[in-house]
């Protein structure tokens, strides 16, 4: 046991020596957290929309003002005609224009109608979905208040919405769980699979076969630093996320700490499992970087949703276990649900794991070459 | 300069010797397109909808069948019980709950506001907004159906309207491939240049090669400069290949000019080649540079507007954006390939990338020890 001691502090001795597995550890996640916390964001904010107005009366330049009042948008350039609008979409000064018919606003009041088209830059679909829908319910509003107290009863049916989980619709919700995924599955497989593979290179894993450690104590060294600095990791992006953008955790917090302890038990064999199968460290970086962290990202539904991807992805995801934890984290975090509704993927996670500790045990060569 | 064509020489027998990397550097982007590229998108496509309808009227069932007749919704579960639904959501089984109080035909019928009562996962908050949006859309259509028939098309009319057309321009059905490609394709460029050139150096440095360059006479921007172009070749190699298969898989329009493309990616591999070449001075192993590597390469990801748009960001990341290579190819990319847009359009982007290129590389040069 004192030998397996000493054994450990040697492994801790490694990792503290050198300043960039430590920014890889600490680091990554806390960059990760605070740029989808403050940077990465989908909102509409000043948004850049340009107009071309073929009235300019009083009432196109009501509407206009109540477009850039709202504070989505601001006006970017001012157009005179229509061989304009390719010229600043094309330069990319603008993301939409924003056209009034001729005699907008005398059709308005005489005729009960007028035309109002927006042109957005279809080359960023999210962007130009956001701005149509933003300025056509600017634009109803603005209808509305015309037709004031003479047809209050314009809208028959008046939908009220709650938004369950996130009420105020904040992405933090989305991209915690996720980065939490994410990163314990890159320190956990790709650096367990890194210093074991590293040994191999060396040539010091010899030394170590040797010595009177058994394998699986060496193993066993290995992998538990890891396993302790993954649970630090874990509290370091919760405390993180508590105190910076005040998410809270709904479910229980020893029930979330259990499941990520069997998900970090996962990744760590899987880590060992790959270092059975690789002889360099080029070799495991490119296993645990190609094969894992490209589908944790894609395909587990951390950015994009699952159920929006052809069939195809549903059925590859299913094989990846990221996919089941973050289905757990989020019920337990978000939804504050417990273990009940999430049985069925911890049993996954427990089978992967299994799978993963019997192959490696299957693989493993005390002889090298 | 036949001192640097030897030592290109060199550098592709070195590279393409190790069997693993010559296969990685053509199959990993392959690889890359055909997943990234279609697995990627904001597109909202089968919202599943439980419906309590308390009020089994006429005019409920009609507003059900409307919202089943649309293709964004699936009405997959009915029920009276609101903890069951609630129970649903937490599952996960739903995505959104309506809720139709009983009266709600009976009020409309008399001309009064009914209400809904809509609940909506919001986990995923672009989603959310997104699926309700649609379902106001429907509840609209809806509403203006009831108007016409309850109050007549007269009445209707006299209210003053502004009517909203709204086009997509290049890209008028909103394809994300087309969206997703350019920028995978800058990424995938940026990638492969980073973490190869860089990961060429430090071998040289960690096998000791390094110092036989040291003491011939070869000058110090000559060995950068052989460290750089054959990276910078197999990386337009990889973006010719990333174009032949968007093109032929995914069918992407490309309105602009292709010299254009190429152009602003030989500027920008050169950037990011002299940055690798520039960080792989401070680190002594592979594992090292690889760890630096990836730190850099999320955040110049992230922040390079592929996913979520710049504007979006907050002012301290549009100002870090200036010195992100990525965020420029990113645009250069989607203007030239969608827009068309044509060198004036884009001639800030490439000044700057410019800038940005010469910057680096002299760092790199100006970093560079011959001694050990």
């Amino acid at each position: 046991m004192k030998r397996f001691l000493g054994f450990v502090k040697k492994e801790f001795l490694h990792i503290f020596r050198d300043v960039r597995t430590l920014i890889i550890l600490f680091g990554i996640p806390a960059a990760q957290i605070l740029l989808f916390g403050f940077v990465v964001s989908t909102d509409l904010k000043n948004a850049p929309v340009a107009f071309l107005d073929l009235s300019k009366d009083e009432m196109t330049q009501k509407v206009s003002d109540k477009i850039c009042s709202s504070g989505f948008f601001r006006r970017s350039e001012t157009l005179l005609n229509y061989n304009d609008i390719d010229k600043v979409l094309r330069k990319n000064k603008t993301k939409a224009v924003i056209i009034f018919e001729k005699d907008f606003g005398r059709k308005l009041i005489s005729e009960g109608k007028a035309a109002l088209s927006i042109i957005t830059d279809g080359s960023e679909p999210n962007m130009a979905t956001l701005i149509t829908n933003y300025v056509t319910a600017i634009v109803t509003d603005f209808n509305r208040e015309l037709a004031g107290t003479q047809a209050t009863g314009t809208l028959l049916v008046q939908p009220e919405v709650r938004m369950f989980y996130n009420p105020s619709l904040k992405g933090h919700f989305m991209f915690v769980p996720g980065v939490i995924t994410l990163i314990m599955i890159l320190i956990c497989a790709l650096m367990t699979s890194i210093t074991i593979t590293r040994e191999k290179e060396f040539g010091t894993m010899e030394v170590l076969l040797v010595s009177p450690l058994k394998p699986v104590q060496i193993i066993l060294g290995k992998v538990l630093p890891y396993f302790i600095l993954s649970i630090i990791d874990v509290i370091m992006i919760l405390l993180l996320s508590w105190f910076v953008f005040g998410l809270p955790i709904k479910g229980s917090l020893i029930l979330l700490l259990a499941e990520s302890m069997l998900y970090i038990l996962m990744s760590l064999s899987l880590g060992i499992l790959i270092s059975t199968v690789s002889k360099t460290m080029q070799q495991a970086i490119f296993i645990s970087m190609v094969g894992m962290m490209l589908p944790t990202i894609l395909l587990s539904g951390f950015i994009f949703p699952i159920e929006n991807m052809a069939k195809i992805y549903g059925w590859i995801s299913a094989i990846f276990p990221p996919r089941y934890f973050i289905v757990i984290i989020k019920n337990i975090m978000i939804k504050g649900t417990g273990f009940l509704y999430v049985w069925k993927e911890t049993l996954i996670l427990v089978a992967f794991t299994l799978a993963f500790i019997g192959l490696s045990i299957r693989n493993f060569r005390i002889r090298l070459g | 300069m036949r001192t640097i064509f030897y030592l290109i020489r060199k550098e592709f027998i070195q590279i393409f010797r190790d069997k693993f990397i010559g296969k990685a550097i053509f199959g990993v982007p392959i690889v890359q397109m055909l997943i990234l590229v279609p697995a990627v998108t904001f597109e909202i496509k089968n919202v599943k909808l439980c419906i309590i309808d308390r009020d089994m009227t006429t005019e409920s069932r009609g507003l059900v069948s409307q919202l089943e007749g649309s293709t964004f919704f699936k009405v997959k579960f009915s029920t009276f019980s609101e903890q069951e639904a609630n129970n649903l959501l937490n599952k996960g089984k739903c995505d959104l709950v309506l809720q139709i109080p009983s009266g709600f035909g009976k009020e409309t019928g008399k001309g009064n506001p009914g209400r809904l009562l809509v609940s909506v996962n919001a986990i995923n908050a672009v989603n959310a907004q997104l699926s309700w949006a649609y379902l106001n859309g429907v509840i609209r259509d809806y509403n203006m159906n009831i108007l016409s028939e309850n109050i007549g098309s007269n009445t209707f009319a006299s209210v003053p309207q502004i009517q909203v057309t709204n086009r997509y321009w290049y890209n008028e059905l909103l394809n994300y491939k087309y969206y997703m490609l350019p920028g995978v394709l800058g990424i995938l460029v940026l990638a492969i240049g980073f973490i190869l050139a860089g990961l060429n150096m430090v071998k040289e440095k960690e096998s000791g090669t390094i110092e036989q360059i040291n003491v011939t006479p070869v000058k110090k921007y000559h060995f950068i400069i052989a460290k750089m172009v054959p990276f910078l070749i197999i990386g337009l190699i990889d973006l010719a290949v990333g174009l032949i298969i968007g093109k032929l898989t995914f069918n992407i329009p490309f309105e602009g000019n292709i010299a254009l493309l190429f152009l602003g990616s030989t500027i920008f591999l050169i950037a990011v080649l002299g940055l690798a070449l520039f960080m792989s001075t401070f680190s002594s192993t592979q594992q090292q540079f690889m760890f630096t590597a990836f730190f850099f390469i999320i955040i110049f990801v992230l922040m390079s507007g592929i996913f979520t748009p710049l504007e979006s960001m907050p002012v301290w990341a549009q100002k870090f954006d200036l010195i992100n290579p990525a965020a420029y190819v990113m645009r250069i990319n989607r203007m030239v390939m969608l827009k068309g847009s044509t060198f004036q359009d884009i001639s800030r982007d490439i000044y700057s990338l410019i800038l940005i290129a010469v910057a680096f590389t002299a760092l790199a040069v100006n970093r560079y020890r011959k001694t050990a």
